[in-house]
């Protein structure tokens, strides 16, 4: 009999060995992949201290062999949060390591958008990542670090203290990478348009490796609300969660235990729940026996006298916010926005935001121009198999005086503290009846509005229209009829062709 | 000798019209209200026969061209345009063709989506003035001619005063513009004979029909063109002779010879373009049986006309159409003028003639 081997592999070993999993499939899909983990953290963590972010991004080329693939110098300079010396190797160096455990909305979902595109420079170009932060004291924090794969630990090469004389706080992360910029461009600059319009209080300015500028400007100070941290709601919870909390509690009986522990358990609705599941209000939670647990877990998906969880822990943009960003990026003629109110899924609460525009810079093409945004990060991959793609194309367009060959765009954005994507890409959102209900009535609202618009400016069209049809021939009538009738002077006819506007001054 | 159409005063009569129609425009421009027109309607509902005139007239009904409905301005411009136009050409005495208006409209930065719409514009202005597009100078194209004894005196700007012969030029004088607007001088002439073809036009000339029967002859060109229309009257009213039709044994040939007598319903607003008393001498299909006539069967759609004629207003006047019809129905034959070189050349001239030409 042949000896298999086995072995336990590390976080990041199992990331290394699958790379493809968190968007690393190829390098052109690479370069975008680092920019947008790194950009992503760096929102979050200005938005954290509801500080307007300034993200600045340069990629720089190395090699000057004009193959394709070329290693360059990836840079993303922020003014978030920083990161306190202590956590910057783990923050870095050590995959699964992070702040995005907690319920609250943000933006990356991994927890390993920034560790994995410093680990796959590592992997491709063996150098060490440096990480410069502050958070705004006496000093400034330098790191160069790489990932020990195996025992997925950070290595720290090089570690300098140096003074803030400035008081600068942010984040500078700075990496090889190997890629193929000129294929990943579109993308990337897509990227960046998207996500200025869904964060339209950010400055991002890209440098590419040609040197050429782009600039994403804010139009505003005014920030949502940071997503406040959260229990887990019972509706969302498994066996695993639960004894984690179990593991963790400090409560000396059920009663307080799910009071503390969980998201909209009042003192009441904990006694109607051990009530409901035949459990003494007194237990001690660290007692409860296997059977016990899985009872209750099932008994809290059962149980219907749970309050919805509450949307605190969410960050929408709003309607203005959304209004100003489609407004930044699109410049269209015509602007409509709805939010929705906070709903759930399987107990994760989420909203529905959605924006439609008209003309300006929006292409006329033969079908909507339709941007998907979860958490205010672009989706940018997948889009037809994206919930909000089959609701679109599932409306009856015509009844709103809208076809598919007008410059429309329709912009969606889901926030949630778990956003339901279909498929470990991350790339569209799942058809569920509840996320595809808010979508669906979401999109009729600003149906309705645009219906409302494209019918009045028909109707304004057809009016110049009719205008300018009098105010071309009743001069023509009154030319010939003077010459006919030999008279000199021509009729007045400016009071005529006034009087033919029906509904007065329109617009 | 016949009563004087002075083509001068006819052009102050039209123009004054023309100017009337732009002063009420004008007027009403002034007045700060949009101008209308009122016309007789033309839609078939209002074209009814009057069997005193023996011609289509138009009813009581009237349409109004509002230039208040958006529907309406651009044909009232238009209508406009084409009396502005055709004042122009009257009082210059030029003449123009309908497809020259077309044209011309886009030297006034007018435009006419196709003739048809530009045809129609010129009608409404015959209806609104009660004059026909010739009288203000808007002629066809010309294909009809005339032969024979009769002198006339053109009034044309460059020819006003001069005479001439109509018997001067063996293939016959082209009947345009110069000839209608003409004074009618002097004739010998005692009758007018229209004749469908210009194969016969040509063999009347060469065996001398217009000496021997003493006639006018006026080569129609298959249906009668109307300014051809208006020199027959003319001819038969002024010099005060009667008119003799020769056509086709067919319904069509037949048609060819209510139109003069008639007139059509196209031109119901118009007078004058039709010779009341102006008698179809054949070929018959009385003739066919009479003169054993080489002759073809008759098609579906020739005894299909048959049936529409026997039921037109125009065809109860004389019971001479009705026998006539009804013979061709019963012989479903038809023959054309040519029919009798059987008899040889002259036998057209010599035997058929006078007998017709009573």
């Amino acid at each position: 009999m042949a000896q298999s081997s086995f072995q336990e592999i590390s976080a990041s070993d199992f990331f290394y060995r699958n790379r493809d999993i968190a968007g690393f499939t190829n390098p052109s899909r690479a370069i975008f992949a680092a920019i947008r983990e790194l950009v992503e953290n760096s929102l979050d963590a200005a938005e954290s201290l509801k500080i307007p972010p300034d993200i600045y991004i340069r990629l720089s080329t190395q090699s000057k062999d004009k193959k394709d693939e070329q290693v360059f110098k990836l840079r993303v300079e922020d003014n978030g949060c920083g990161i306190q010396p202590r956590f910057i190797p783990s923050a870095f160096g050590q995959v699964l390591y992070g702040s995005k455990y907690k319920l609250k909305q943000m933006r990356g979902t991994f927890g390993l958008g920034g560790k994995m595109a410093v680990l796959y420079g590592q992997i491709m170009t063996h150098k060490p990542a440096t990480i410069m932060s502050s958070t705004g004291q006496a000093k400034i924090y330098a790191f160069k670090l790489m990932i020990d794969i195996q025992r997925n630990r950070p290595i720290i090469m090089d570690r300098r203290v140096l003074v803030n004389k400035e008081k600068w706080r942010g984040t500078i992360v700075e990496f090889y990478i190997e890629g193929d910029y000129l294929r990943a461009m579109p993308k990337i600059l897509e990227y960046f348009k998207q996500t200025a319009m869904v964060n339209p209080y950010s400055n991002l300015t890209f440098v590419d490796p040609k040197g050429r500028l782009y600039k994403f400007s804010r139009v505003t100070t005014e920030m949502p609300d940071p997503p406040k941290e959260t229990l887990p709601h019972p509706y969302g919870v498994d066996v695993e969660l639960f004894q984690r909390l179990i593991y963790v509690t400090k409560e000396k009986n059920l009663l307080e235990f799910l009071k503390n522990h969980f998201h909209r358990i009042g003192n009441i609705t904990a006694q109607k729940f051990l009530e409901f599941s035949k459990l003494s209000p007194t237990k001690k939670p660290k007692k409860l026996s296997h059977e016990e647990i899985v009872t209750i877990v099932q008994n809290m998906k059962k149980f219907k006298e749970f309050r919805p969880p509450d949307a605190s822990c969410l960050s929408p943009l709003g309607q203005d916010l959304l209004e100003a960003g489609i407004m930044k990026e699109l410049n269209p003629e015509y602007i409509v926005v709805n939010q929705r109110k906070p709903s759930t899924y399987a107990g994760h609460p989420f909203i529905i935001e959605m924006g439609m525009a008209y003309g300006g810079e929006i292409p006329r093409k033969n079908s909507f121009q339709i941007y998907r945004f979860a958490n205010k990060i672009p989706l940018l991959y997948d889009e037809a198999s994206d919930v909000s793609y089959k609701v679109i194309n599932s409306i009856n367009w015509r009844r709103y005086k809208v076809s598919p060959d007008l410059p429309i765009a329709i912009v969606v954005h889901i926030c949630s503290t778990k956003v339901p994507y279909k498929t470990v890409g991350k790339e569209f959102i799942s058809d569920r009846p509840e996320v595809r209900r808010e979508v669906a009535n979401s999109l009729r609202e600003i149906s309705r509005k645009i219906h409302h618009f494209m019918s009045k400016r028909e109707h304004v069209n057809r009016e110049r229209k009719r205008i300018s049809v009098f105010a071309k021939y009743l001069p023509r009538i009154a030319e010939f009829s003077t010459n006919l009738a030999e008279k000199e002077k021509q009729p007045d006819i400016k009071k005529l062709i006034a009087s033919v506007r029906k509904y007065g001054e329109e617009e | 000798m016949a009563k004087k159409s002075n083509s001068t005063d006819k052009n102050k009569e039209i123009i004054g019209s023309l100017k009337r129609l732009g002063t009420q425009i004008y007027d009403q421009l002034e007045n700060g209200v949009f101008p209308t027109i009122n016309m007789p309607s033309r839609s078939i509902d209002n074209i009814n026969y009057d069997p005193n005139l023996r011609q289509y007239v138009l009813g009581e009904k009237t349409v109004t061209r509002s230039s208040r409905n958006i529907r309406h301005l651009k044909p009232f411009t238009q209508l406009a345009w084409a009396a502005l136009f055709s004042n122009e050409l009257t009082f210059h005495k030029k003449t123009s063709t309908l497809r020259d208006v077309y044209y011309s409209a886009q030297a006034y930065n007018m435009t006419f989506k196709n003739q048809q719409e530009s045809n129609n514009i010129i009608t409404d202005l015959e209806t609104a003035i009660g004059h026909s597009r010739e009288e203000f100078h808007i002629f066809p194209e010309e294909r009809s001619a005339v032969f024979g004894d009769l002198t006339i005196e053109y009034t044309v700007p460059g020819y006003e005063g001069k005479t001439m012969n109509l018997s001067a030029h063996p293939d016959g004088v082209l009947i345009g513009p110069a000839l209608t607007s003409s004074k009618f001088a002097k004739t010998s002439a005692d009758k007018i004979i229209a004749i469908e073809k210009g194969g016969l036009f040509t063999r009347f000339i060469e065996e001398n029909v217009h000496k021997k029967h003493n006639s006018i002859l006026v080569l129609t060109s298959g249906q009668a063109p109307r300014q051809t229309r208006f020199f027959l009257r003319r001819l038969s009213d002024e010099l005060k002779i009667p008119l003799f039709i020769f056509t086709d044994g067919d319904p069509w040939g037949m048609h060819i010879a209510m139109v003069i007598i008639s007139g059509s319903a196209n031109a119901a607003h118009l007078r004058n373009l039709n010779t009341p008393d102006a008698k179809w001498s054949g070929v018959w299909a009385s003739d066919i049986v009479k003169y054993k006539l080489p002759s073809d069967p008759l098609d579906d759609v020739d005894i299909k006309r048959l049936h529409e004629l026997q039921k037109d207003p125009r065809y109860q006047e004389d019971p001479l159409w009705q026998k006539e019809i009804k013979t061709f129905l019963k012989i479903k034959r038809k023959a054309e003028l040519e029919a009798y070189a059987r008899y040889g050349l002259t036998y057209i001239v010599d035997e058929y003639l006078p007998t017709k030409l009573k």
